[in-house]
């Protein structure tokens, strides 16, 4: 089997210090789709920025169809026919896709002006050569993700691209438009393409690749036909031990409202309404989930119920007190805690240590200081009692958070969430972006919570999260609640699906209980 | 040995910075001076050579101590106020009006007078930290803007209701004695001053360092929306350093007159920098008060040696302050060398490779 692409022994060290790439190498035949895996921060991205000329590693060389080149710069790895779509489209989105299709070798018109008529012709030709539908004339921001998505692979198509590298295309999509993803991609093989596909959600991979290729921290550890393996032996492999994908059983019983959201609305600077009377319970001993393709208002919701922006309307009670209005340290002293969607911005001071990090929420407490005095030395116990007991990796509580992979940072936040003892629990994207590993831990710890009688209410836009964690279910599409599953037992994600993308949608959707 | 480099990475750059700066100061002075052997040395040795001059480097440290203090604790909420010239100007100012025309003994009247100059310096340095709360107004324009003010309303407070019409310059009147910080070495001009600079050096690392406000302080510099998430009072914090800053600038304006001139004289003379060259020593000592004060000494000492070496030698003053400015932007030059840090940082790298 001929190779069409070959790294060998790739060593790339970021200017920060921190080693991404230690002797990977990796073999892609010609005309097969080859999926590379790995927790996050093993280090596959990396390596593909490096396949894509964006990086100079210190070491190592690429061969591209038999032959070392230099990749100095993504403008030479797509001359010789290496496209890649990255994790965030980068398309011009005030421009026409036709625009965007030729962005930088645009067909002229005496010169000066863009030719449109040929940028359409291009487009419709590129698009029936490869039986991929897209409107021609449409600007980018008017279309779904999927779409553009498409605009992406077509634009390196029409750049010649043979090899095709694909970073994580999958988790901005729906169930739904993964599927037509796929039939893409082996459309794409039907016409001689190769492509690397990057993933870390496993069905994926078994659905679709010929080949996989397995990292973790930072190396290569094998690379087997997709055939040989399962599910659970790429899990073992990308994690290094057993991981459970189960389900977690509904509570045995669910207590009174402890939540309690009623005709919610926001409206933001640019006077859009965010939020349009959203009105939910959550009950004590119980994990509701709210799933939505990201940008429907989640963001805002969370933010509203924990102090960090006002509402425009409608009433939040938290164990019957009302709470509009009250100080994010007001809400948290409702006994709320709140693991935020993005870690690095709202959970986390990277430079500052461990300990000054776990200790944000409650460093005025007795205990942790007296009068003005903070008492360093309970708070460095504290730190080392937490690092044992969510099984943070970090050599000291005086070090970095900086210092921590991302997994580990996570888990810093939410040891300092879950160690206030709330009783209701906002959580936000609390896995995203970390290691299957972690996520784990993290997933436990939410489920040991509800099981303790604390009342969680849990956005995500992983479905998978919140199918496996949520006893109830809404959907959020436009910042309205547009379906509500009150039982999860039978649910898949394609159920969802039409829900998110707003196909589907029922009337006056409340996640309200009645007593 | 690399490791060792890695180590103490800011500590060697900083000494490479010097030598570098001053091989620099070597090439200048031999192109403009007849005896640049003479002058090298006044520059680099003048400053030890005599205890008057000694003390020189020390006097000159104190305020520039309290002005890196005042600024280090703004800059470590991350608030950009430089206004410590105009709060240690405008500080001192109404601290010499109020000690020229109160009468009391010396135990309460030095306290009281450092205590106005404080509160003026305060009130002055909120403003913009109040501007920056309230209507998210840049504390930077706002405090460089401010310094206009200061100078001229502190002009105006001295030369129309203070001044000393005998004293046959522009000058305040004489400080009453009860006001006056003492010099306690013979031959030189070193003041109590000192002390208070470095006691506030080591109150202001106990508060930043050991104080709930001082967490909230830096917490809210490392990240606000951290700080916000997590219930710290932004708000509070970012009028507070301000506060700080302007407290510790007055203090530092009026240890200079009680000390030194025993008079408000910058009318004369223009503004005293002691401001600007607490913003340098905040950035060269990292906003740590501990290395602030290294920091101050460092450059008191660069200050004193371009005395010297314009009084004795053949160099332009103008070309001692070249000389000063290129050795501060070496030692301030963040990227400077990190090239080499992370080449070896990649050697380590792949030396840890192989031993895996």
């Amino acid at each position: 089997m001929e190779m069409i692409l070959e790294a060998r022994g790739i060593l790339m060290v970021y200017p920060n210090g921190v080693v991404a790439n230690r002797g990977a190498s990796l073999e892609v035949q010609k005309n097969s789709i080859h999926a590379v895996v790995g927790e996050n921060g093993a280090g596959k991205s990396t390596l593909m920025k490096v396949l894509f000329g964006m990086l100079q590693p210190q070491e190592g060389e690429i061969f591209f169809k038999g032959r070392k080149v230099q990749l100095r710069s993504p403008h030479e790895a797509i001359r010789l026919g290496i496209g890649m779509v990255h994790q965030h489209l980068m398309l011009a989105s005030d421009l026409t896709v036709a625009e965007n299709m030729v962005l930088g070798v645009e067909p002229r018109w005496g010169q000066l002006f863009l030719d449109t008529r040929k940028a359409q012709e291009i487009t419709e030709r590129v698009s029936k050569e490869y039986g991929l539908p897209v409107p021609a004339d449409r600007k980018i921001k008017d279309l779904p993700i999927g779409v553009r998505q498409r605009v992406e692979i077509m634009k390196a198509l029409y750049r010649n691209a043979e090899l095709l590298i694909l970073d994580e295309p999958t988790s901005v999509l729906t169930p739904q438009e993964g599927d037509v993803l796929f039939a893409t991609l082996r459309q794409l093989k039907e016409h001689g393409k190769t492509i690397i596909f990057i993933s870390h959600k496993l069905k994926e991979v078994k659905q679709i690749a010929d080949r996989v290729t397995v990292m973790r921290d930072a190396r290569v550890i094998t690379t087997k036909e997709a055939g040989e393996l399962t599910e659970h032996d790429i899990a073992y492999l990308m994690v290094g031990r057993e991981i459970s994908f189960e389900r977690v059983p509904p509570p045995a019983s669910v207590g009174e409202t402890l939540l309690s959201v009623q005709g919610l609305s926001y409206v933001n600077e640019e006077s859009m309404r965010v939020l349009n009377n959203v009105s939910f319970d959550v009950r004590a001993g119980e994990i509701l989930g709210l799933a939505g393709v990201e940008g429907n208002g989640q963001t805002e919701l969370v933010r509203i119920l924990t102090g960090l922006l006002p509402a425009a309307s409608g009433r939040i009670t938290i164990k019957g007190r009302m709470v509009n209005g009250l100080s994010p340290r007001g809400i948290r002293e409702t006994n709320t805690a709140h693991i935020p969607e993005d870690r690095m911005e709202d959970g986390a001071a990277a430079e500052a240590s461990l300990q000054e990090n776990v200790i944000v929420d409650r460093y005025y407490k007795s205990g942790f200081s007296r009068g003005l005095r903070l008492l360093w030395s309970s708070i460095f116990r504290h730190t080392q009692e937490l690092i044992g007991r969510f099984n943070i990796l970090a050599p000291s509580p005086r070090a970095s958070v900086a210092s921590l992979s991302g997994g580990n940072i996570q888990k810093v936040v939410v040891a300092r969430e879950l160690s206030s003892d709330p009783e209701v629990i906002i959580a936000s994207q609390p896995t995203r972006g970390i290691d299957v590993g972690s996520e784990e831990l993290v997933h436990n710890l939410l489920k040991e919570a509800r099981d303790r009688g604390k009342a969680i209410f849990l956005t995500s836009a992983d479905l998978d999260e919140i199918l496996k964690l949520s006893n109830r279910i809404l959907v959020i599409y436009n910042g309205e609640l547009v379906v509500h599953f009150p039982n999860t037992a039978q649910l898949t994600g394609k159920d969802l699906g039409p829900f998110m993308l707003g196909v589907q949608r029922e009337e006056a959707v409340s996640g309200k209980v009645r007593p | 040995m690399e490791k060792f480099v890695l180590r103490y990475f800011n500590l060697i750059r900083a000494v490479i910075a010097v030598v570098i700066g001053i091989v620099i100061s070597v090439f200048l002075i031999y192109l403009v001076s007849k005896d640049p052997g003479f002058s090298l040395q006044q520059f680099l040795l003048g400053p030890i050579l005599s205890r008057s001059r000694f003390s020189n480097v020390i006097e000159t440290a104190s305020p520039i101590i309290l002005c890196g203090l005042a600024i280090a604790v703004a800059f470590q909420a991350r608030q950009f106020n430089v206004g410590a010239e105009g709060a240690l100007y405008l500080g001192a100012a109404v601290g010499t009006a109020f000690a020229v025309s109160t009468h009391m003994p010396a135990f309460l009247h030095i306290p009281l007078v450092l205590l106005v100059a404080a509160g003026v310096g305060a009130m002055w340095g909120m403003i913009p930290g109040i501007l920056k709360a309230k209507w998210k107004a840049s504390e930077l324009v706002a405090s460089l803007m401010l310094n206009y003010v200061a100078y001229y309303l502190g002009l105006y407070l001295i030369n129309f209701h203070f001044r000393d019409k005998q004293a046959g310059y522009l000058a305040s009147y004489q400080l009453p004695r009860t006001a006056w910080l003492a010099q306690f070495i013979p031959d030189t001009r070193m003041h109590w001053g000192i002390l208070i600079s470095l006691a506030m050096a080591l109150l202001v690392y106990l508060f930043l360092y050991h104080t709930t406000s001082g967490y909230e302080i830096r917490m809210t510099g490392f990240n606000e929306h951290f700080a916000r998430f997590g219930g710290i009072n932004v708000f509070k914090v970012v009028v507070l350093c301000q506060l700080i800053l302007g407290l510790l600038a007055g203090i530092g304006g009026m240890t200079e007159v009680m000390g030194i001139h025993r008079r408000f004289l910058w009318q004369s003379q223009g503004h005293p920098g002691y401001g600007w060259d607490g913003v340098v020593v905040a950035i060269i000592g990292r906003n740590h008060p501990l290395l602030i004060i290294a920091a101050s000494f460092f450059l008191a000492y660069l200050r004193v040696g371009g005395q010297v070496l314009n009084l004795m030698s053949d160099v332009p003053a103008e070309m001692v302050t070249v000389i000063q400015s290129i050795i501060i932007l070496l030692i301030t030059a963040e990227a400077f060398l990190s090239q080499w840090r992370y080449r070896i940082m990649v050697r380590q790298a792949a030396r840890q490779e192989v031993a895996v």
